[in-house]
């Protein structure tokens, strides 16, 4: 062996005995030592609120650094699955239903439940249910952090020029026959080229300047955003058990009655048809004036009441259907990545996260409204702060009955599309509504066999 | 008597091929031959794949939104084509036989500079029905407003004419260094002979433009059959599908439902495809010969 190679093999050891270190530094983690968590959102409204409650969190653990990733709502998934498939995935994130289910099927996400009971974390604060979404077969994979519910806005200005009475809003009804109080409101609401509204038998329903309604047509498998509401108001359950039900329902007479009410809209005029509606989002329109009143969820309420917004506008209560008022109620959760190295400190920025401590701070910022009922409150207040009516949401979320959770099962995605199209298909007129929800029905059930 | 043998040059040549090789072999040849091994695989980004034989071409040939989204784009393809050819043809020409500004070669280049995401936001801003400034145009000549990205009927015909609009620039270019080639004095002598600029058009630059023609023919298709940005931005496959090229469609599969396997062996029949329509076309259009020579 001459001098070279004998330096070369020394240096080749040098680097075995560090790879070494480097792995054993890994596995049995020192109390103490320095870690970083990386945590990920895709809320860029929220993550300065949550950039304080890292640093409080910091003040607290000295030795756990939290940083902070945010990526776009549409990249956030994509982003995910490829880091988590290339084993980096962050130690932290956020969940959402319709995403998470995919995770635990494939064994990404840690159960939490060993952590809970061992620290005695109290469930009860949360907004009821919440906290059950994130667990299947006695495994729990996230702590609730935010919810959200629907209601309707409206511009006021057009509404009261209209001689609409706000306070008539609050108690509107709706049926899926003759659309109640509800119909009558968007009819009022709508206003042709000549001045004339959608009661008055003149009323020329090819040239329309306001739309008394603006619907939602890309909503998904869940009809958040308008549909889901009402149809639930109707009677309407979309499957056999949330979450983690195995056999929809979208062949249910409720909803295709509830989507042929919808269908009633655009026929008289009400509200825009689908090939002949924007291609931009509902707030776009109601801002440039084209559209009166359509369903909003608490998360849009700075875009609706804040400095951006063009015109006023103000919410009011779901109309009640037949079955009362129903909303949808959603929550996020964060969850542990199960590859993650660091385990303690994860569950430990978790349950920071799932605290009062942290809650009150987002709440304290007025952009969601945080799980915990008390931060709630507190979200609520610096919106009432700012001037802000939107009580109306944490009332709907209150009211005993008066909310569903959106379905969350496996095959979120598929699902989303394949009854987004039927739904569209039907609206369109390419086929009727029951036929068309029937085949979409099918072929989700198909998916779970 | 000496006798050289002509040097052999081809152990250099490779020498050079070398770093274009590497650089194939790993971005393309690699990642390929992983898309094929994956086709054959229920791989879903978050399990280890498993080899499931054809099983997803199988599924393939049996899916309705699969053949639904190939016949999407080869109505895409015959409208983009179609359009860009023909108009492309016409500015190539006008500006071989009347113009040779290069301003105005430069000015045509600008829309296939501007971002395909740029150009479909754009776009559907302007066709918007109730806020675009088409529709408001539409609407002052007392024509209802049309649900261009909404209208099953509009949708795939506006997509295929925005991306006419983006590229029709670029293929003149092409042409027209094409024209380039065709030596002036044959139009010289057509014009001496009384031929009109139909007649020399249909005589002489048709006919000597055709392995240019056909190779520019070629690469659009292919470049067609690839469109996915401007439906993304505007449609989204919608409405109820109308717009779900063969790419979405592969986007879908791998990257919203993660069926990296399905998508995967949905690219290698599209390969397939695209490779058989070339060797067609180049048959057909004898593009490797040039009537000049």
């Amino acid at each position: 062996m001459n001098r070279r190679s004998r330096a070369g093999a020394a240096l080749l050891s040098l680097a075995v005995v560090a790879g070494l270190a480097a792995c054993s530094g890994a596995t049995e983690e020192q109390a103490g030592a320095p870690v970083t968590l990386n945590y990920w959102l895709w809320d860029d409204n929220q993550k300065a609120s949550y950039q304080q409650c890292a640093d409080e969190f910091t003040k607290a653990n000295p030795n756990i650094t939290v940083k902070i990733s945010q990526a776009a709502w549409n990249e956030y998934w994509q982003n995910l699955t490829t880091q988590i498939a290339s084993g980096d995935a962050p130690d932290v994130w956020t969940n959402q239903g319709s995403y998470y289910p995919q995770f635990v099927s494939s064994g990404q996400i840690l159960d939490i439940q060993p952590f809970v009971e061992a620290d005695k974390v109290d469930l009860s604060q949360y907004q009821g249910g919440l906290a059950d979404l994130f667990t299947k077969d006695g495994k729990r994979f996230g702590l609730p952090k935010d919810w959200d519910t629907m209601a309707l806005v409206y511009n006021t200005e057009h509404l009261k020029a209209q001689g609409i009475d706000a306070a008539g809003l609050a108690n509107l009804t709706w049926n899926p026959t003759d659309g109640g109080s509800f119909e009558q409101a968007i009819a009022k609401a709508t206003v042709d080229e000549k001045g004339r509204n959608g009661l008055d038998p003149a009323f020329d329903k090819t040239k329309v300047k306001v739309f008394g309604f603006l619907p939602e047509w890309a909503d998904g498998s869940q009809g958040q955003n308008g549909w889901g509401n009402l149809a639930a108001s109707n009677g309407f359950t979309y499957l056999d058990k949330n979450p983690w039900g195995t056999q929809y329902k979208y062949d249910d007479p409720k909803l295709a009655q509830t989507i042929d009410w919808f269908k009633s809209l655009s026929a008289k005029g009400y509200a825009p048809a689908l090939d002949k509606a924007s291609t931009l989002s509902r707030d776009s329109l109601l801002n440039a004036g084209k559209g009166a009143i359509t369903f909003a969820g608490s998360w849009m309420i700075n875009s609706y009441l804040g400095d951006g917004a063009k015109l006023k506008f103000a919410f009011a209560p779901l109309p009640t259907g037949p079955q009362g008022r129903k909303t949808a109620i959603n929550g996020l959760s964060d969850a542990i990545w199960a590859g993650t190295k660091h385990k303690d400190e994860s569950w430990k920025w978790v349950k920071f996260l799932g605290s009062a401590d942290c809650q009150n701070i987002v709440g304290g910022n007025g952009v969601v409204f945080p799980a915990i009922k008390s931060a709630s409150e507190k979200a609520l207040a610096a919106h009432t702060g700012k001037g802000r009516d939107v009580k109306v949401f944490v009332d709907e979320a209150a009211a005993p009955g008066g909310t569903f959770f959106v379905p969350i099962t496996e095959h979120g995605n598929e699902i989303s599309q394949l009854v987004q199209d039927a739904i569209q298909a039907a609206i369109l007129g390419q086929t009727d509504s029951a036929t068309s929800l029937k085949k979409a029905n099918d072929q989700v059930n198909a998916l779970f066999k | 008597m000496i006798t050289t043998k002509p040097r052999d040059d081809r152990r250099a040549a490779w020498l050079f091929l070398l770093p274009v090789l590497v650089g194939f072999a790993v971005f393309y040849g690699y990642p390929a031959a992983r898309g094929v091994w994956y086709s054959v695989t229920d791989y879903n980004m978050l399990n280890t794949a498993t080899y499931v034989g054809a099983e997803n071409y199988a599924k393939l040939l049996a899916d309705e939104a699969f053949w639904n989204s190939m016949k999407v784009t080869a109505w895409y393809v015959v409208l983009n084509i179609g359009s860009q050819t023909l108009l492309a043809l016409g500015i190539a020409t006008l500006m071989h036989r009347l113009t040779r500004s290069v301003m105005l070669r430069a000015t045509l280049l600008l829309p296939w500079l501007v971002p395909n995401v740029t150009i479909g936001l754009l776009w559907m801003w302007l066709l918007d029905t109730n806020l675009g400034f088409v529709n408001q145009l539409l609407h002052a000549v007392g024509l209802g407003p049309v649900g261009f990205f909404t209208d099953e009927t509009w949708a795939m015909p506006t997509v295929a004419g925005i991306n006419t609009w983006a590229y029709t620039g670029y293929t003149a270019l092409l042409l027209y260094a094409g024209m380039l080639q065709i030596p002036q004095y044959l139009y010289e002598g057509a014009s001496i002979d009384g031929a009109g600029e139909w007649r020399m058009f249909r005589g002489i630059t048709l006919p000597l433009l055709r392995p240019v023609l056909a190779l520019v023919l070629v690469v659009s298709l292919i470049g067609s059959f690839q469109i996915f940005d401007t439906i993304a931005v505007t449609t989204k496959g919608g409405p109820v599908s109308a717009t779900q090229v063969i790419y979405y469609f592969i986007y879908l599969q791998a990257f919203k439902y993660f069926h990296l396997g399905y998508a995967a062996a949905a690219a290698v029949f599209l390969a397939l495809i695209l490779g058989v329509l070339t060797a067609i076309q180049m048959r057909l259009l004898r593009a490797s010969r040039s009537d000049l020579a």
